[in-house]
């Protein structure tokens, strides 16, 4: 057991360097997106600041700091300005339960890379990513702008009904792994069906999968879902009024939930960090959290993908689609999995 | 460590719970209440109860509150008028309310004998909370699921317009 100095110091630490890399992260699906999708579109995407364009986010950054923050005279100011504290900080939190790869030992100091290893990773990640429909909320109510009232309630509205879909697909993977830690539903995960298929859940649950995947993006307000900023329609939603940082916050926060979901994703049907290990003891020990970080890459590709692909819904779609569809769905995927873990125990 | 957090939630619970009464405009009561049912979260947390707090944050914080403000927002409901308050309420509701809590806080006291709940105590993991649900207590979880389906076909039926009262036919 450790004391509790180097217990607080450990965690502070994981702490930094974790939000350090997502925030960086962050920053650059942000490139990522600007690349790809203009590569889509037969352009050429930021090219101007640094070899790529790499150094964009940072231009980016900096413009966003020194920007004149414009404060509308007709919105209720607390809210108004808590709502973008409120979406980054429930975005970046949930980043504290995720696993990024098997337990190190350092100076002789054995830690797992993850901030808090909790039995209720899971559940600590959906309990905060449902609140953070708050900042949206808030921030479309407190705007007191008909574009952002409806942008708001869109969300609200959007992000409710489709976590129930999402929760419900994720159950058929617990159902399977026995376990509500995110470590525990990885290890499950390990070795191969018949020698070849790796044992990822993606394989028993694709179902799930789909809908988890389809449920995500709405969730996160993402193209073909993005209804709640529909730019023909609502200007910008429920950021129309902000400006500067505060613009700037509701963007991380969005990136910021995509990255979750991403590691979700990987975590719970791809297999987390398995992948083959070879090398000398220090590629070893590196090359898990590079297979992870491989997989968070290729769901944010899809992601952008299919941001430069397909149109947008309209409402009455996404709602009925929503109900009348995955949940059904989610449902029957549940009940077929049961019943087979049942028969076969 | 453990009781002066659970002292400092407590208190928490309170604040949020005056508050809801004495702020004026809806948005801010049903933030308030927010607050409450997060720092209830973190009370069972330090109780041990993890899965029950998780629980409560998704269903109460992340869902019935955030259709509360929902609601709010559809109706735009403006700031409360400021009456001087009903003489009942200062006469009967007051007293009414100190007895009713000390007449529980009795029956608690009178019940649990001497035992003190220790921190960390109540049965937390979620397969301990499976297990009583489905065997324990099959019957009473049942009946309650019963009970939530009867009050789904009651929205369903409220909600669905009858077509003689002009609804839409769509």
């Amino acid at each position: 057991m450790l004391s509790i100095e180097s217990f607080v110091a450990i965690s502070l630490i994981k702490t930094v360097i974790a939000l350090f890399v997502l925030l960086t992260a962050v920053a650059y699906t942000v490139w990522l997106e600007r690349k790809v999708v203009g590569h889509m579109q037969n352009r050429w995407g930021p090219t101007r600041v640094g070899p790529f364009g790499l150094l964009q986010p940072l231009a980016d950054g900096v413009k966003f700091m020194f920007k004149e923050d414009l404060i509308p005279p007709h919105v209720y100011k607390p809210l108004y300005m808590a709502a973008p504290m409120l979406a980054v900080v429930f975005a970046l939190t949930s980043i504290a339960v995720i696993p990024v790869g098997n337990s190190i030992s350092i100076g002789g100091i054995q830690t797992s890379l993850q901030i808090a290893d909790v039995n209720i990773g899971l559940l600590i990640i959906l309990g905060v990513t449902s609140l953070g429909v708050y900042g949206v909320a808030l921030a479309g109510w407190s705007s007191n702008s008909k574009y952002s009232l409806l942008g708001g309630l869109r969300a609200s509205a959007q992000m409710v009904s489709y976590e129930i879909a999402l929760g419900l697909s994720l159950v058929g993977v617990l159902i399977l792994s026995g376990s509500l830690s995110l470590r525990e539903i990885v290890d499950a995960q390990s070795g191969t069906y018949w020698g070849v298929l790796p044992r990822w859940n993606i394989f028993p649950q694709f179902i799930a999968f789909f809908i988890y995947l389809m449920a995500a993006y709405a969730e996160t307000n993402r193209i073909p879902f993005d209804l709640p900023e529909a730019e023909t329609e609502l200007v910008a939603g429920y950021h129309t009024e902000y400006s500067a940082m505060k613009f700037a916050m509701f963007f991380m926060a969005e990136y910021a939930n995509m990255i979750t979901v991403a590691c979700v994703a990987s975590l719970l049907f791809l297999g987390g960090w398995h992948g083959p290990r070879f090398g000398p003891p220090l590629l070893q020990a590196i090359l898990p959290v590079f297979w992870f970080a491989l997989r968070i890459f290729g769901f944010l590709f899809v992601y952008i993908w299919i941001r430069g692909t397909l149109p947008r819904f309209r409402y009455d779609q996404l709602m009925a689609f929503g109900w009348k569809f995955l949940l059904p769905l989610a449902i029957a995927n549940l009940v077929v999995t049961a019943l087979v873990v049942a028969i076969q125990s | 460590m453990h009781l002066i957090l659970f002292l400092a939630f407590g208190a928490v619970c309170v604040a949020g719970a005056v508050n809801l009464l004495v702020q004026k405009h809806p948005i801010n009561s049903a933030l308030s209440l927010v607050v409450v049912m997060g720092s209830l979260a973190a009370e069972y947390l330090l109780l041990g109860a993890e899965f029950v707090a998780a629980v409560q944050v998704i269903v109460y914080a992340g869902a019935v509150m955030v259709l509360f403000v929902f609601v709010i927002m559809l109706l735009n409901a403006g700031e409360e008028e400021e009456t001087k308050g009903s003489r009942v309420a200062m006469i009967f509701g007051i007293p009414g309310m100190l007895v009713g809590s000390l007449l529980i806080a009795w029956v608690l006291i009178e019940h649990s004998g001497n035992k003190s709940l220790a921190a960390g105590a109540l049965p937390g993991p979620p397969k301990t909370i499976g297990w009583l649900l489905f065997h324990d207590y099959l019957l009473p979880f049942e009946v309650t699921s019963v009970l939530v389906l009867i009050a789904i076909m009651g929205a369903v039926v409220l909600a669905a317009a009858p077509a003689s009262a002009g609804g839409r036919k769509d």
